[in-house]
């Protein structure tokens, strides 16, 4: 071992012990109200849309528009708190940012195409 | 030779590895399963007729799995906080939950393709049918990988958590943002195949 | 090196000479007890050899495969061009395709396009891309970040395990009833749906091929993040490091969409879906027996998302190893590094919003055909900011004409070729007149031929003394680039010719039928054969002098020292050749500078200041004032 990856290893222990999670036992059984909690959100989420685009039998363009606004919320929901998204890194923020710039630009190109020639 | 910032994070990313790379397949699969959403917006768009998804699919079959998925997902964080808390036994369970979360969800997929099957309807059969086998299937196969990796960290991978303590709750978080991904790519199949 | 220079080592001032005797004293140590350790848990021959996680070894197997398929795209080359110089001759090595495809001899114009299809997708996805990015990448990033191995050793193995099956899979379809994949490399439906069965090969093969670039793109990405060494910013960072890093991420979120892509084909295929065939398709006078309502357009969005910005995954590697040659070799920093840093970046972004330049003619609306224009004009600004850069680096400098040189060199003028005219392609107006013609093979061969190819020949000439420990033999490398380089214009100039005349590139007589092409088809088309198997004649020096160079290298016999080329990063001045086993580094360097200090004025034993090398404060400010004027 050199100096450097020595004095790294040092360094790399202190800062597990504080990591982004707080390990200690009051903080992470506060995450677990907050995750029962998303829980419930996801689940009354899924009734709603469920129960209006398939008991109420909305119109199409409604129907795409609630449930996309609904399934928005959801993942919202699921990557906020679950993956812990909203308490993240700078870098994986960066990341996420470009794919999701290139995921809209995938989407936009072919059904454009499309809707040109249908004109 | 040890690799550096296997196990902890490096100071000026503030990530270790593993989570790195976990991320980083994520955005690859964001763009895999964002071709297919592109494939299914262009044959709809381009489509004489679409039969609304309650016409053709099991409705309430699905949202039972959506239950079940979601479940799932908080029984992996739930597993992930009790292995953090230094409690192996509960978190062992909960990694049980999720593996019978993800099986039940498998059983009812095979009912409802069998029902498919039943009905004569195939991948072959229209459009509508063949991007709804597409995709859930490819939904498919990453909730069996999720099973592997879970099943091996449940049972045989579980040791590690006595050897290497910090390491094997890492790689619960990283399989459980996996298992989260899965998740929310349902999420959005759901309503657009079954409910628009 | 001088008396008077002074480093530090750990926390300690000492003389070079001393430090250097310390470090070789250590090496040795090293050595002893990685030898007492491999005597412990001895590496079995296939653990070392087969399925290693050594980066550098992996980086081999790449580089080794890579090469083989090389040659294998060039032979079916060849092939096609005996028949297009010299159509419905028979030639006798022709027979080595089966009765099959050329019975007699004589090419069958179905065979044509099974040699077309695979050449394609043999040189782009089994030759070029693993070899700039599976062999380059996996050998230097660790070596030039001054990590030990890449971050994930496993998955790199496995990202190698999962190429090979793929080209075999690639190589086996050639046995397939029918013969192997014939639809072009773009494998356009609804032809390679209908086609025969050695489609379905090619697309398994390229499942296998995806997946192995994917684990490989995550790996290099975490490694290049991850691993850097104490001191290595990012703005210290090789523009080689770049280059594979903007890479990564092109390779990691544009190939998603071809796998995709992929597998529905595969179903339109086999499970008989219709995602690309359209409603009442007539096949052999027959309406197609399938569902319909599909969309052939929906593949080629899918296909050209991916295959642009693979366009980029084929050159960037290769201007970051162009970027280490000249730098080294004109002895002077890399001129505008931020700029080519930055520009390498955009050109990454920009290469996802292009793809459609490549669909002009399938009855594109006004609106989506000018995005895609003035995006394409967009994006050639970052490549002529980078090949700017390069010839502005030339400047003043005092030039070695070695043999990695002369390829870096020839490497300029060649992709300036290829790139400029890329720009009447895209444009919609222009591209009328020019799409499919040979002009469009002209464009993206010199693009990838003497361009990317020779950046590959410069970086294993430059590189080869760091895997093995001997320099390549200068003279046979000087016949090989002097005859190559005259040779490859022989074959692409002409195509331009071909092309503006409207010579359509998929002809398998090359256009002799038709009245408007039978003059320059038969014109041209001889000599340009002929100038490829004279590409081939002089490939052999190169051929002989690797083998036997790799062949004196295993027997021990090493040529030069870890240096020879008197470089600045960490490779070099840094490690051994070749580096150590599964560490790479006797001591893990830390980093003081950028990458390319040449011309460092006042060093004795020396014109450069190798990034791992730290300077007495003295010494440091005696060298900032000149240093500062040189950047």
């Amino acid at each position: 071992m050199t100096d450097h990856s020595a004095h790294a290893a040092h360094g790399d222990e202190q800062l597990a012990a504080h990591d982004d999670h707080h390990n200690d036992p009051a903080s992470i059984a506060k995450e677990l109200k907050v995750y029962w909690l998303v829980f419930g959100g996801l689940a009354v989420l899924t009734g709603i849309t469920v129960g209006l685009c398939y008991g109420f039998d909305l119109p199409v363009h409604t129907a795409i528009f609630v449930a996309l606004v609904v399934a928005l919320i959801k993942g919202f929901l699921v990557a906020g708190f679950f993956m812990h998204l909203l308490n993240e890194k700078k870098l994986i923020y960066s990341i996420l940012g470009i794919t999701v710039f290139f995921f809209a630009v995938l989407l936009w190109g072919p059904w454009h195409h499309v809707y040109d020639l249908m004109k | 030779m040890e690799i550096p910032y296997n196990v902890a994070p490096r100071p000026d990313t503030g990530l270790y590895n593993a989570k790195l790379g976990i991320w980083l397949f994520l955005a690859s699969e964001v763009m895999l399963f964002g071709a297919l959403f592109s494939s299914l917006i262009l044959l709809r768009s381009g489509a004489p007729s679409w039969p609304r998804g309650w016409e053709e699919l099991n409705v309430p079959l699905a949202t039972v799995n959506t239950f079940v998925l979601i479940f799932s997902s908080v029984a992996v964080v739930m597993a992930w906080a009790n292995f953090r808390l230094g409690e192996f036994k509960k978190g062992r369970i909960w990694l049980g939950v999720t593996l019978l979360c993800a099986a039940g969800f498998m059983v009812i997929k095979g009912f409802e393709y069998a029902h498919k099957f039943h009905l004569h309807h195939y991948p072959s059969t229209s459009n509508f049918f063949a991007i709804y086998f597409v995709m859930t299937g490819l939904h498919g196969l990453h909730v069996l990988g999720g099973v592997v990796v879970f099943g091996y960290f449940a049972g045989p991978g579980s040791k590690m958590y006595f050897s290497e303590r910090q390491r094997f709750i890492n790689r619960i978080e990283v399989a459980g943002l996996y298992w989260h991904f899965v998740d929310l790519v349902w999420i959005f199949l759901f309503p657009t195949l079954y409910l628009l | 090196m001088g008396q008077k220079r002074q480093i530090k080592v750990g926390s300690q001032w000492l003389y070079a000479d001393d430090a250097a005797k310390l470090l070789e004293e250590a090496m040795q140590a090293q050595r002893r007890e990685e030898k007492l350790k491999h005597d412990d848990h001895h590496e079995t021959f296939i653990s070392k050899y087969v399925f290693s996680v050594d980066h550098k070894w992996i980086g081999v197997q790449y580089g080794v495969t890579a090469l083989c398929f090389l040659l294998l795209g060039f032979t079916l080359m060849i092939f096609m061009r005996l028949q297009l110089g010299w159509p419905g001759h028979a030639f006798n090595v022709l027979k080595v395709l089966g009765e099959g495809r050329a019975p007699g001899g004589v090419l069958l114009p179905e065979a044509y396009n099974q040699l077309g299809a695979m050449h394609g997708t043999i040189m782009v996805f089994l030759a070029i891309v693993p070899l700039a990015v599976g062999a380059f990448g996996n050998f230097l990033v660790p070596l030039q970040i001054g990590a030990p191995d890449m971050a994930f050793p496993r998955l790199n193995m496995a990202s190698y395990w999962c190429y090979l099956p793929g080209g075999l899979v690639m190589l086996a379809s050639f046995a397939a009833p029918g013969g192997t994949a014939n639809s072009g490399w773009t494998s356009y439906p609804p032809l390679s749906v209908i086609a025969t069965q050695g489609q379905t090969w090619w697309i398994l093969g390229m499942v296998l091929l995806i997946t192995s670039s994917l684990l490989g793109s995550v790996n290099t990405l975490v490694t290049i993040i991850q691993l850097r060494a104490k001191g290595m910013t990012w703005m210290r960072l090789p523009f080689f490091v770049w280059a594979q890093f903007v890479t990564g991420f092109l390779l990691l979120l544009a190939f998603p969409p071809l796998e995709a892509a992929a597998v529905l084909q595969l179903c339109d295929r086999v499970l008989h879906t219709s995602f690309f065939l359209p409603s009442g398709l007539v096949v052999s006078g027959q309406i197609l027996n399938v569902a319909g309502g599909g969309n052939p357009l929906l593949w080629q969005h899918l296909f050209w998302f991916l295959a642009h910005p693979e366009v980029y995954v084929l050159i960037l590697p290769a201007m970051g190893i162009v970027a280490e040659v000249l730098a080294n070799n004109t002895r002077k920093p890399l001129w505008g590094y931020r700029s080519l840093v930055f520009a390498a970046m955009f050109l990454g972004v920009m290469s996802f919003v292009v793809w459609a330049h490549h669909m002009f003619l399938t009855g594109m609306g006004t609106t989506i055909s000018a995005f895609f224009q003035t995006t394409t004009m967009i994006i050639s600004v970052p490549s002529v900011i980078i090949l700017s850069a390069f010839f502005i680096t030339l400047w003043g400098g005092s030039i070695r004409f070695t043999t990695p040189m002369l390829f870096a060199l020839a490497f300029l003028p060649m992709f300036g070729i290829g790139g400029l005219t890329g720009l009447p392609l895209g444009l919609a107006s222009a591209d009328i007149h020019l799409h499919d013609t040979y002009y469009v093979i002209g464009h993206f061969h010199y693009v990838v031929a003497p361009g990317t190819i020779f950046a590959m020949f410069a970086g294993i000439y430059y590189w080869f003394p760091k895997v093995t420990g001997r320099k390549l033999n200068d003279t046979l490398g000087r016949i090989h680039f002097w005859g190559s380089f005259v040779m490859i214009n022989g074959i692409f100039m002409p195509m331009f010719l071909q092309g503006l005349a409207g010579v359509s590139r998929r002809l398998y007589d090359g256009g002799i039928q038709y009245a408007h092409a039978k003059p320059i088809a038969e014109a041209t088309n001889p000599f340009m054969s002929i100038c490829a198997i004279g590409l081939l004649a002089f490939q052999l020096p190169f051929i002989l002098n690797f083998l036997w160079n790799v062949f004196m290298a295993v027997l021990g016999k090493i040529n030069c020292g870890p240096n020879p080329w008197d470089a600045t990063t960490l490779e070099w001045g840094a490690a051994p050749s070749p580096p150590l086993p599964h560490k790479n580094f006797p001591i893990i360097p830390t980093v003081y500078r950028g990458p390319y200090e040449y011309s460092a004025p006042d060093q004795e034993g020396g014109d450069f200041l190798p990034q791992h090398v730290d300077l007495t404060p003295a010494e440091e400010a005696a060298l900032a004032l000149p240093l500062a004027q040189e950047a």
